[in-house]
């Protein structure tokens, strides 16, 4: 090692130097060149990674528009176009944050379903499925804090509406609401304070989550599309049979995927930033106006589906308990699901049934979130709403009575 | 089985209730407006139009002379002898004279600034509202518009478009209810310019609301070809990567 080459050799005594003091190699080996993740992964397997970019495009554009953009009633909405005319660049920087917005719940809805195709909620994953939830949670907190902040009449009337549903608490809602908003209506003290939220609080939060969920998977081993726990089977050499190495062999295929993904986001925020009036809306193009209430108020795209839930029923916290509710049930999952089987390749037709209509609920209340809530929209809602819970509410049973296939001893790989 | 079938006939009803929507919404006058923002000439004839006839009212805060004349390619005399009338730097906003609390006196409300109206309303929108204006004696303005109904603009394009009356049949839609629907439009007093002139006069100006609405649009899809091309590239690679790392993978 002294004499072979000294520039390599200084190199290594850098590194030993790091490692006496900082664990360096140790943790590289542990988390990327000796985790050893099932060889099977297909392409399902790429969304946590995806969400990983899409966390540091949002962090990175968020900083530069921070620099630019003006929390006050008085000049938010004009800072935002000083941005998309004035600021080098400001528009690409906008338009990827405001794309990104829709990605991240895009990639991370694909995440979430991959783990339940899987059985990736199953145990000794039960705690790693918890703070995806949790992550999930902080996340459509971002994400409204974060809508207001153009102080467009969507984003005005958005939070009005949001903000509004905790009024539907007994007792303590009309002073919750007012401890939200800070004021008696939204304002420039709501905005303050939701900008705090927006780039400091959550994201914090969010960045500390993320390392615990990657922590806690670590610790487990990643699930694989057979459910098969490749742990169990190691060679003489104590890898796991089925495993590759994440560092050089996943990194290689996810790198493929980032930029299959990248292709997508770039093509959005280039061609079609708008996305038709879903990623930015029509109506947040004019400035928010408290006197004037917009025909027709919908969120985001990616709330429509709850917003759905919370609409479909005729009375306010009736409404509120539902949609959180909704919520609330996926935490639930790794304790409704009985059945032993993880993966959907060797589980019952009732499983299978069943997370089909739970996709078909899910994207239909989606739609139906961005429609008004009047006649046949409403009867849909609520029918949608029925199969969404029954879904979650009658899964203790249909997995119990599953009939599943036989589960092989080796992941199913072909080269 | 019967679920199933109640599932897809659900969907079958969805699929047909958008369709039904789609088709029912909207006004009775819906033409495209067929602007075209890489059109530099149409773009310069737009903002001689926009400065002529709408920005005694109007208001474009957020758009500079400046960066209009480096988008469509004229010079900062041409700006100042053409476009700017009240101002002299050219790195002003579009800016107007009449404060917006006594236009709120005069016209019931503030005419809107129009930095983002193509990006809130639509080109087509606007290119119809521009075309919809017919005689209505009961309004104050004594037109009334057939997009925005009540519109509190007057019709400011009156002497080019001339005056026309809108003509509306009784149709029967249930069984002795009727509606009025618009049929079509009666030209009363012709204007300077015939009907295609017109049509293009609008053209021009919504492709320049269209421009102000989002002026980085031209920008972003150039640059946007070069970017997927780069990553079309470089996904090329990064599979050759990959095959050639997972090539002993058994």
């Amino acid at each position: 090692m002294s004499n072979a080459n000294p520039q390599e050799s200084r190199g290594a005594q850098l590194l030993a130097w790091i490692d006496a003091r900082f664990p360096l190699s140790k943790m590289m080996k542990e988390h990327a060149t000796e985790y050893y993740a099932s060889k099977n992964f297909n392409w399902w397997y790429v969304f946590g990674v995806l969400a990983m970019v899409v966390l540091v495009i949002q962090l990175l554009t968020g900083i530069f528009l921070t620099m630019n953009y003006k929390p006050s009633a008085a000049e938010a909405f004009a800072s935002v176009e000083y941005i998309m005319r004035d600021v080098e660049w400001g528009w690409l920087i906008r338009y990827m944050h405001s794309t990104g917005a829709s990605a991240f719940f895009i990639v991370v809805y694909l995440h979430m379903f991959r783990a339940m195709l899987y059985g990736s909620y199953k145990k000794p994953r039960e705690l790693l499925w918890l703070i995806g939830m949790v992550i999930y949670v902080a996340l459509m907190a971002e994400g409204f804090f974060g809508y207001l902040l153009p102080w467009g009449q969507m984003s005005y009337w958005g939070a009005q509406v949001i903000i509004s549903l905790f009024g539907a608490i007994p007792v303590v809602g009309d002073p919750l609401v007012e401890w939200i908003r800070g004021d008696f209506f939204i304002s420039d003290i709501t905005l303050n304070r939701f900008f705090a939220l927006h780039v400091i609080a959550v994201p914090l939060a969010l960045c500390m989550l993320v390392v615990m969920h990657i922590l806690a998977l670590h610790e487990t081993g990643s699930n694989n599309p057979d459910g098969i726990e490749i742990k169990e089977n190691k060679g003489p050499d104590g890898i796991p049979v089925d495993g590759v190495a994440f560092h050089p062999y996943l990194t290689a295929k996810d790198l493929v995927a980032i930029i299959i993904f990248l292709i997508i986001f770039c093509a959005i925020v280039f061609f079609a930033p708008e996305m038709g009036g879903y990623f930015l809306e029509h109506a947040n193009f004019e400035p928010a106006n408290s006197l004037k209430t917009p025909e027709h108020i919908a969120p985001v795209w990616y709330f429509t589906p709850f917003y759905a839930i919370l609409r479909a029923i005729p009375d306010k916290l009736g409404g509120v308990i539902l949609m959180g509710g909704a919520i609330v049930v996926l935490f639930l999952l790794p304790w409704l699901d009985r059945c032993e089987v993880k993966s959907i390749r060797y589980r019952g037709w009732t499983y299978k049934f069943a997370l089909g209509c739970f996709v078909v609920s899910f994207l239909v209340l989606g739609w139906l979130g961005l429609m008004p809530a009047e006649g046949v929209y409403t009867l849909l809602a609520r029918i949608f709403t029925a199969v969404y819970f029954a879904f979650f509410l009658l899964m203790p049973w249909y997995t119990s009575i599953e009939k599943t296939k036989p589960v092989p001893d080796r992941v199913v790989y072909h080269k | 089985m019967n679920t199933f079938k109640n599932v897809f006939a659900l969907i079958a009803l969805l699929v047909v209730s958008t369709g039904a929507q789609a088709a029912g919404g909207g006004s009775a006058l819906n033409d495209a407006a067929g602007n075209d923002v890489a059109d530099t000439a149409s773009l310069q004839r737009g903002v001689r139009n926009y400065v002529n006839y709408c920005m005694g009212c109007h208001s474009m805060q957020y758009v500079r002379y400046n960066s209009v004349g480096e988008d469509l390619g004229l010079t900062d005399e041409q700006l100042i002898n053409n476009l700017m009338f009240a101002v002299d730097k050219t790195s002003d906003p579009m800016e107007i004279a009449m404060p917006a609390e006594s236009a709120e006196k005069w016209f019931g409300q503030a005419p809107p600034d129009l930095s983002l109206i193509a990006r809130s309303k639509g080109a087509d929108y606007l290119y119809n509202f521009l075309r919809a204006f017919y005689l209505d004696e009961t309004k104050a303005t004594g037109t009334n518009n057939l997009v925005l109904a009540g519109a509190s603009m007057p019709h400011v394009l009156w002497e080019l478009q001339g005056t026309q009356r809108a003509i509306f049949d009784e149709v029967e839609y249930a069984p002795g209810q009727t509606r009025m629907v618009f049929s079509h439009f009666e030209q009363v007093a012709p204007g300077k310019l015939s009907a295609e002139e017109y049509d293009a006069f609008v053209r021009d100006l919504v492709n320049f609301l269209d421009y102000a609405g989002s002026p980085e649009q031209l920008e972003r899809t150039h640059l946007g070809i070069w970017v997927i091309v780069f990553l079309l590239v470089f996904l090329f690679f990064s599979y050759l990567l990959k095959n050639e790392i997972w090539k002993d993978v058994e």
